[in-house]
């Protein structure tokens, strides 16, 4: 009698297509295959419309003279330069901006996070109405409205708003500060706040070696800060003021001469500033009310005042939950800067990927070089905070 | 009775006709408490009676709106100061512990001597590892809370108390949160402490605890203190019907 | 100790309650905070006061004649949005056909309405609905071309219309592509989850306005010649890649929050991979992560602003086109806050759907 448990089969093993690691293999194959022949359409059908329009591949555009004008450029740049430097000029403006912007933001971001906790009602509900107003509307709506607001409100060159004794000067065309000139003998200026800086980095270390010695505490942010400050200025009215100014003067249609801040820059930067703050104050409440109540009752209890429990015990453990999504804010505010190209701003977006696109209609290559700047900021930006996470994890089993 | 001959400057903790409110809320009412120095008293109830609200406003953890709460002789009002001064001869320890978890065990223990007290760090940690030796935890000195049983976390809150010298410990349901194999290391250490000779004021529904150690039980409900007693005559006679329905509830023998 | 008596409960200290203690606790409790009450108090009453008077007070709402703003001492002329309302609204659509664009938008609020009331019964039927049918339908009621109806070309599609049609299509094409990726990161094949990885990252690492500029200039490029790739239709596809890698993150991290027991069980009944994704996980998986896409498409709503830059005139557009036009006077603000608004109502409304969504659905996966 068959044994009806044992099992007869006629091959041990089965059918090859059943076979996961078959499958698998075959399933990444045909993916393969698939990708190749996409990129090879792809590829044939740019060659042959580029033949037909005459456009030629390969980077060798950027050694051409670029021909246009750009409005503000942190470096050198004229008509004669190449468009390889126009991606520069694009490029530095965009970290510009960026940078302002992130430094801005932040400040704003962190005291409006703080006053959407404040115990004062009428503080903390400003605060709330000004982030739920501003993350609802759209970037671009207020990078417009504000340039339309400048624009429109601003005089001309002659009817410039003198400011300050005539120093800086306001109009449609910019803000116009009066231009620091270094005269000789303003190194020693220089070597004073280098100095400032090391005595406090030493002050500080003192300090704390201190109060680990004798338990008494010492002032030193305060006295750092205002060494920092001070000794340079000291040294400075000491030393006769060697620096004079070029002031902004009108000569004929124009403002000449001076500090020029754009309103396109002005714009721009206000309004990334204004929309971010409100994206970074949810995060900071958020940070702030993640760490547990009990944690600043047990400081209150052991009979720390509020100031000491928010240095030591709160806000360490608030910045753990805030620096991961801010380093993500930050990156929203570099790529959202791409938006300069609707106010002529001239970042990396409306110099390269518009202006020098269309002029030499190269696409393939610009945009590939523009998307891989944005790409490389943003692995940038993740390994940082790969690397903070793991430094900063607080240790558990 | 002679607790209530003595002076308020020889009690450790007296409340008198205390009440609070949360909001619209009445959660104390006509408060009135006179605890001895070296007195030990267990405070039990059901939830939501406010034995936890009375404590913390021993510390100033909560405000009461009307009454007086005067401990060692200071009496606690919005005056910081007079708070700061309470603060340093009240220790407390938590349901949930609340060690800090971004600091090591021995600088949980440090924080408030050299921040508060201005001590130098080497002393700081003198004492502070006498009293980890104390709870019998010296050798976690270096490791963080998250790598602590529930057990050896709250013995650090203990000492983490005990470093700043206090001359009253609070206890708010110490071992509520414990895994039932850890209560006994716990309650061992407070068991210590109470032969020492130091005040306490412990909401628990440790019974056992109660019966071993406390001079009075005191049951609370709806905002009053219903009943208070030697343990003896607490458990074996009480006098309300809300004291026997609770003890009914919670005694499982 | 047993002449214990219940004592009632009183009402709080009256200069700790009502209204003077809530005075006393949130605005006045210290004398820092009074000084800054006070002066929060002064610099509002400096601010709103003329911007409630230019706004609401001196404004002229509803008037034939344009010169009417243009008077002096005249605050916000709203009548210009209501007379210029129809072209925000639908756009340059041919004004005898704009009826077709009304059922399609009284289609969408009835698809798309009922899922934000629990009590609904037939919400899963309405979902697919609103993904399979009413793309279709709408799509031929918009573009015609057949079944009668006249043909209305992409480049009169415009305003609000524009808008709304843009987001949906941003999100709704994205909803499968997004799930595809999603479970293509997870993938144990590495040529697929490669490539996945990398479809994600390049995506969600650049700013939409290059994806915009790319599809916009790429894509003819891409073709075979002759092909005619209509504008609108070059925008889409950018915004749905674009979109697409932000859903598969979203949809990640609701299939990381699967328990691993949930896809063990299925194993064990002897469900194939697809039919245990499914039946069982992908159900979960995205009931869990409705609250993260609303939050993508608040983003995506307000980012369809972006394609004023690339010349099609959405809502932005429109408004930014007509506000030059000078009977009207000067309607610069007037005509941003309208638009303003109109997002900040959809938004904001959306938004506090999302977070309650958000708290109802954390109660009810208590770990």
């Amino acid at each position: 009698m068959a044994d009806p448990t044992r099992t007869t089969s006629n091959s041990s093993k089965t059918a090859i297509w059943n076979d996961p690691t078959f499958r698998s293999i075959a399933y990444q194959v045909i993916a393969v295959a698939l990708l190749v022949w996409f990129f090879y359409f792809i590829f044939d059908n740019t060659l042959t419309n580029r033949a037909k329009s005459g456009v030629t591949t390969g980077f060798g555009f950027l050694n051409e003279t670029a021909g246009f004008g750009i409005l503000m450029s942190l470096i050198d740049y004229n008509e004669t330069n190449t468009y390889g430097r126009t991606f520069v000029v694009g490029l530095m403006n965009t970290l510009l901006v960026s940078v302002m912007g992130i430094i801005a933001a932040t400040i704003i971001g962190f005291i409006l996070g703080v006053a959407r906790l404040s115990h004062n009602w009428l503080v903390a509900k400003l605060a709330t109405v000004y982030v739920e107003t501003l993350r609802n509307i759209p970037l671009l709506l207020q990078i417009i409205f504000w340039y339309k607001i400048l624009r429109e409100y601003l005089p001309g060159p002659r009817q410039s708003i003198h400011l300050v004794q005539d120093s800086v000067l306001l109009n449609g065309r910019g803000l116009y500060l009066p231009q620091p000139v270094p005269e000789s003998g303003f190194g020693i200026v220089i070597a004073a706040f280098v100095i400032a800086v090391v005595a406090s980095v030493i002050i500080v270390r003192w300090a704390h070696k201190r109060q680990e010695a004798t338990g008494q505490q010492f002032p030193s942010f305060l006295v750092s800060f205002g060494l920092i400050i001070f000794a340079p200025l000291a040294v400075f009215y000491g030393a006769g003021a060697p620096m004079s100014f070029e002031y902004p003067a009108l000569k004929g249609f124009n403002v000449q001469n001076g500090l020029r801040l754009l309103p396109e820059l002005t714009a721009l930067w206000w309004a990334l500033t204004m929309y971010t703050a409100a994206f970074i104050a949810e995060i900071v409440r958020a940070g702030i009310q993640g760490v547990s109540h009990g944690q600043s009752e047990a400081a209150h209890a052991l009979g720390l005042r509020n100031a000491p429990t928010l240095r030591l015990v709160v806000i360490p453990q608030a910045m753990r939950i805030i620096i991961p999504p801010l380093t993500s804010q930050y990156l929203n505010l570099a790529k959202n800067s791409s938006l300069a190209t609707a106010i002529g701003y001239p970042d990396l977006v409306n110099v390269f990927m518009g202006t020098t696109l269309n002029q030499t209609g190269q696409a393939v290559e610009i945009v590939a070089m523009t998307m891989a700047v944005y790409l490389t900021m943003s692995l940038l930006i993740s390994a940082f905070m790969n690397w903070f996470n793991t430094k900063m994890a607080l240790v558990e089993r | 009775m002679a607790m209530e001959n003595a002076t308020s400057n020889e009690l450790a903790v007296q409340l008198v006709d205390v009440n609070k409110w949360y909001g619209e809320f009445h959660v104390l009412k006509d408060i009135n408490l006179n605890v001895s120095p070296g007195e030990r008293i267990v405070i039990c109830g059901p939830s939501g009676s406010g034995k936890s609200t009375m404590i913390r406003c021993i510390n100033r953890l909560e405000e009461h709106q009307a009454g007086q709460i005067i401990v060692n002789g200071i009496e606690l009002t919005e005056d910081l100061k007079r708070i700061d001064e309470v603060r340093r001869e009240v220790g407390m320890c938590f349901q949930h512990f609340n060690l800090f978890p971004h600091l090591t065990v021995l600088d949980n223990c440090t924080l408030a001597l050299i921040w508060v007290r201005k001590m130098p760090k080497a002393e700081a940690e003198k004492i502070a590892m006498h009293y980890l030796e104390r709870v019998k935890i010296p050798e976690q000195a270096d490791k963080f809370p998250g790598q602590l049983s529930g057990g050896q976390q709250q013995r650090v809150a203990i000492a983490r108390s005990l470093c700043m010298n206090p001359k009253i410990m609070l206890f708010d349901e110490p071992t509520s949160a414990l895994d039932p194999e850890m209560i006994k290391e716990v309650l061992d250490v407070m068991v210590e402490l109470a032969e020492e000779g130091m005040t306490m004021l412990c909401v628990t529904h440790e019974m056992g605890f109660a019966k071993l150690v406390a001079n009075r039980v005191i049951f609370m409900d709806a905002g009053q203190i219903v009943e208070e007693n030697n343990p003896h005559e607490f458990f074996d006679n009480p006098q309300n019907d809300r004291t026997k329905m609770f003890l009914s509830q919670i005694l499982n023998h | 100790m047993n002449d214990f008596k219940a004592l009632p409960d009183l009402a709080p200290p009256a200069s700790t309650s009502g209204f003077i203690g809530w005075l006393r606790t949130n605005l006045f409790s210290s004398p820092l905070n009074s000084v800054v009450t006070l002066i929060v108090m002064y610099i509002m009453y400096l601010t709103f006061v003329p911007m409630f008077d230019w706004a609401i007070f001196s404004a002229v709402f509803i008037v034939d004649d344009p010169a009417a703003c243009k008077e002096a001492g005249v605050g916000a002329c709203w009548a210009f949005i209501g007379d210029r309302l129809n072209l925000f609204t639908y756009g340059s659509y041919p004004t005898e056909q704009i009826w077709r664009l009304d059922i399609c938008f009284v289609l969408l609020v009835l698809s798309f309405g009922p899922q934000f009331f629990e009590a609904f019964p037939y919400k899963r039927l309405l979902g697919l609905f609103s993904l399979t049918v009413f793309p279709v339908v709408s799509f031929i009621l918009i573009k015609g071309g057949m079944l009668g109806l006249e043909e209305v070309p992409t480049d009169r599609w415009g305003g609000l219309a524009l808008t709304l049609i843009i987001a949906y299509v941003g999100i709704v094409a994205a909803l499968p592509i997004g799930i595809a990726l999603a479970l293509g990161r997870r993938s144990e094949m590495p040529v697929i989850r490669t490539f996945c990885v990398v479809f994600i990252e390049l995506w969600r690492g650049v700013p939409l306005i290059s994806v915009l500029f790319m599809s916009s200039v790429m894509l003819p490029l891409f073709m075979p010649e002759g092909t005619n790739f209509d504008k609108l239709l070059r925008a889409l596809i950018g915004i749905t890649m674009f979109q697409s890698a932000y859903m598969a993150e979203v949809i990640r991290g609701g299939l990381q929050a699967i328990p691993k027991g949930q896809f063990e069980a299925a194993n064990a009944l002897g469900l194939s991979y697809w039919k245990s994704m499914r039946l069982i996980i992908m159900p979960q998986a995205l009931k869990l992560v409705i609250p993260g896409i609303v939050n993508t498409f608040i983003a995506l709503f307000k980012d369809t602003t972006l394609v004023l830059i690339i010349g099609l005139l959405d809502i932005l557009a429109t408004v930014e086109a007509q506000i030059q036009d000078p009977s009207w006077g000067k309607v610069n603000v007037e005509g941003h806050i309208f638009v303003a608004l109109c997002f900040w109502v959809f938004c904001f409304s959306m938004s506090r759907y999302s977070q309650k969504l958000e708290r109802k659905l954390h109660t009810g996966h208590k770990r």
